[in-house]
């Protein structure tokens, strides 16, 4: 076992050495271990041979016909825009500042609806303790009518994006 | 033509309209997404078909392609995106193989190889034997090594590794590889000492 774990640390420091990414203090411990280990430099002949093996190896060759069967392939085809160019930043930003007024919007109705009296007690973290959440939305039209604010957004966001896509196919 | 351009040039012409100069980056890099295929998906016809899929899918996208890598780096998301979905629809094993396997598909294999290596005692055909032997990950990462003469960090990079990890991962492959090599030709290894 430990041996094995001997061999496997050699081999591994001398694949570093021969890829070049020792370092310079290691490379010098090497290379003086390949000049006086019989060990090593043995070890180092066989790793050095299937590294020159795998470095002279050759590419495996499609058939004759390959680039003509890709450019044959690609004839009838358009580039497509770059994603960065359909995906407009003032969107996001449209989105984001659309959902977050949406979400103040429902905090401010939801505190102006809470009871802020809380009988004697002064501290805040025990009026806060004391709070309904229940009052948040406890206006059945007012939920719906966010809902459908929402549902509407997002359905008037998908049919811009189609127009887009639409355009941009029509541009390529 | 356009083989003494680099790859950014023969890109923007490509981009302004001249369809034929992908042809140009077409036969630079068709051996190395062959390869890369034929690693990954191990029958010449489907990895041949898949490997034009790729050129046909980085033709449809180059305006995506902005440069700030290689573009060998950028055509291999590509084709690892590509064989993946063809392994998915031919509903084959895309995990790696378990070394059990791995010798049973290298057992089968090496009485159809052998016949070939003893007559062309070629260094260059028992490696490539041998590398096909390995599983799909370790024949990736030895392939875009030594292939694509890409570096330890630019292989971590579009493979989604640490550095180390991919490190650690090239050195195992090339000690399944060696064993490989000495457990399926012992005496054509011998022969080349």
């Amino acid at each position: 076992m430990i041996c094995m774990n001997k061999e496997h640390s050699i081999e591994e420091r001398l694949w570093e050495f021969i890829d070049g990414i020792s370092s310079a203090e290691e490379k010098t411990v090497i290379e003086k271990l390949l000049q006086t280990d019989a060990e090593w430099k043995a070890k180092y002949s066989e790793l050095l041979q299937i590294n020159e093996m795998l470095a002279s190896s050759d590419l495996e060759e499609p058939s004759m016909r390959f680039t003509k069967n890709v450019m044959e392939g690609i004839a009838k085809l358009h580039i497509a825009p770059a994603t960065k160019s359909y995906i407009n930043k003032k969107i996001i930003w449209g989105i984001g500042i659309f959902f977050v007024t949406m979400l103040l919007a429902i905090l401010v109705y939801g505190f102006s609806q809470m009871d802020w009296s809380t009988g004697e007690s002064s501290s805040f973290t025990e009026k806060l303790s004391k709070f309904d959440i229940s009052k948040f939305f406890n206006n059945t039209w007012v939920n719906a009518f966010m809902m459908v604010n929402v549902v509407l957004g997002l359905v008037l966001l998908d049919s811009y994006f189609n127009n887009k896509r639409k355009q941009f196919r029509k541009e390529a | 033509m356009s083989t003494g351009l680099n790859d950014n040039d023969l890109i923007s012409k490509v981009l302004s309209g001249d369809q034929q100069a992908y042809a140009g980056l077409v036969t630079r890099y068709q051996n190395y997404v062959f390869t890369l295929t034929l690693r990954m998906i191990k029958n010449r016809e489907d990895a041949e078909e898949v490997a034009q899929d790729v050129f046909i899918k980085a033709y449809k996208y180059l305006a995506d392609f902005r440069g700030a890598s290689k573009f060998s780096t950028w055509l291999y998301t590509i084709v690892n995106n590509t064989c993946i979905s063809f392994l998915r629809k031919k509903k084959l094993e895309i995990h790696s193989l378990d070394n059990e396997g791995v010798f049973e598909v290298a057992d089968s294999r090496d009485s159809g190889f052998r016949a070939d290596i003893v007559e062309q005692k070629s260094r260059q055909s028992m490696v490539g034997n041998a590398i096909s032997m390995l599983n799909p990950d370790d024949a990736e990462i030895i392939t875009l090594f030594y292939k694509n003469e890409q570096s330890l960090d630019e292989i971590a990079q579009i493979l989604g590794l640490e550095v180390n990890t991919a490190k650690v991962r090239l050195h195992r492959a090339r000690t399944r590889l060696k064993e490989k090599m000495e457990t399926h030709f012992a005496h054509e290894v011998k022969d080349l000492n």
